[in-house]
């Protein structure tokens, strides 16, 4: 049961189950810097992921 | 999660507003927002003319993209700062901005290069007077202001726009903050008041929008922008305040929102009124911008010598 977070070029298995919010909180990364997207749409991060759902996160945050 | 307005499914949540909305519903209310926000603070009006600085990224692009859209006269302004960094920097956001222009016709974008204008590119610029530490920023800042003066006020504008979101604007704050620079304080807002004759006001309409707003507003229009940063931002610390503030923000709904709207609020009031420093400003013979010394202003002395010493290398 796992679904994958694509993170610039960073890969992460994560369980099927949760919810993209607490995945993207378990690999490390911020939920508030970050879209996630899915299927080329764009998701709410309360969405619970799917067996072999892949989300890509958007870096948000530019600085300079 | 549904939308707040019609009960599809929503494509964005903003905790901090407690909203949820679905695509047409967030490009409208996106829309509606930054309306609100140039009347607010009174940025413009649609009879003035507005220079919209764009870099390629989301934010300018997003900015020029939507008052075109509330049918403001936003013109772009495209600085060249011959950055490559192993990575083509600005020919691919030259790029990203020549593909935006093309794909809306009627609009009208200025260039500036750098490179053939003054005489160097930035980090050439930088290299040869020593200033930074290895980073052009502070040569790059300094010219970027010169060139979006100049531009507007060469070109009659009334209004300077830069794509400024809450998050640069939460960052910038934090660090001033951080280490008290009240006079800073005093001058940090949405609105800068034209501080002297032929200058135009510089005005931020996305001001009170979260980064990732403006980041969904981009691709939920499809704007193609240049995702890479600037190869010299690595380690700034303006995204190193990001990261603690979004922190935050994680834990905290609203922290961002609330420190940013706070600190207005006691703008507002006067809090940093005695900090205002009333400096006399005086005119530089050479480009005829103000600046604070007597004689030449920094970016023409900066420049001045950039071209001896790169003309002293070549021969
Ligand atoms: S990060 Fe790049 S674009 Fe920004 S000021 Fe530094 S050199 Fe200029
Ligand atoms: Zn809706
Ligand atoms: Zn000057």
């Amino acid at each position: 049961m796992s679904a994958k977070l694509i993170f610039r070029d960073q890969e992460f298995e994560v369980e099927a189950g949760k919810t993209i919010r607490d995945a993207i909180k378990e690999c490390g990364l911020s939920p508030e810097t970050v879209l996630p997207v899915r299927d080329g749409e764009l998701v709410t991060d309360d969405v619970l992921l799917e067996e072999g759902d892949v989300i890509t996160l958007v870096a948000v945050i530019s600085g300079g | 999660m549904k939308c707040r307005k019609c009960s599809a499914k929503a494509v964005i949540n903003m905790r901090q507003h407690k909203l949820a909305l679905c695509k047409e519903h967030y490009l409208e209310w996106f829309l509606a927002q930054t309306e609100r926000f140039i009347r607010k603070y009174r940025m413009f009006t649609p009879e003035e003319r507005v220079l919209v600085a764009v870099s390629g990224g989301k934010d300018s692009l997003a900015l020029w993209d939507v008052l075109v859209k509330l049918g403001y006269q936003a013109d772009g302004l495209y600085i060249g700062l011959g950055i490559d960094g192993g990575v083509g920097y600005s020919a691919q956001s030259y790029e990203k901005v020549r593909k935006f222009v093309e794909a809306r016709p009627g609009l009208h974008l200025e260039v500036v290069d750098v490179a053939s204008t003054y005489g160097a590119t930035i980090p050439t610029a930088a290299r040869v007077t020593r200033r930074g530490k290895g980073k052009p920023c502070s040569v790059c800042g300094l010219t970027k202001r010169h060139i979006m003066n100049r531009v507007a006020r060469d070109g009659g504008y009334d209004a300077l726009a830069t794509g400024h979101n809450l998050d640069d604007e939460a960052a910038v704050l934090f660090g001033n903050t951080l280490h008290w620079q009240v006079g800073y304080l005093a001058r940090q807002g949405p609105v800068l008041p034209a501080s002297h004759e032929g200058l135009a006001r510089k005005v931020k309409p996305f001001c009170r929008f979260y980064e990732r707003e403006t980041a969904a507003y981009a691709l939920l229009t499809g704007i193609d922008y240049i995702y890479e940063e600037c190869p010299y931002a690595a380690g700034a610390r303006s995204i190193y305040y990001k990261e603690v503030l979004n922190r935050l923000e994680a834990e905290r709904r609203g922290a961002k929102l609330q420190f940013y709207l706070g600190f207005l609020r006691a703008r507002e009031q006067g809090v940093f009124q005695s900090a205002q420093e009333q400096v006399q400003l005086n005119t530089c013979p050479t480009c005829g911008q103000p600046t604070a010394v007597e004689g030449q202003c920094a970016f023409c002395r900066t420049w001045d010598q950039v071209r001896e010493r790169v003309a002293a290398s070549s021969v």
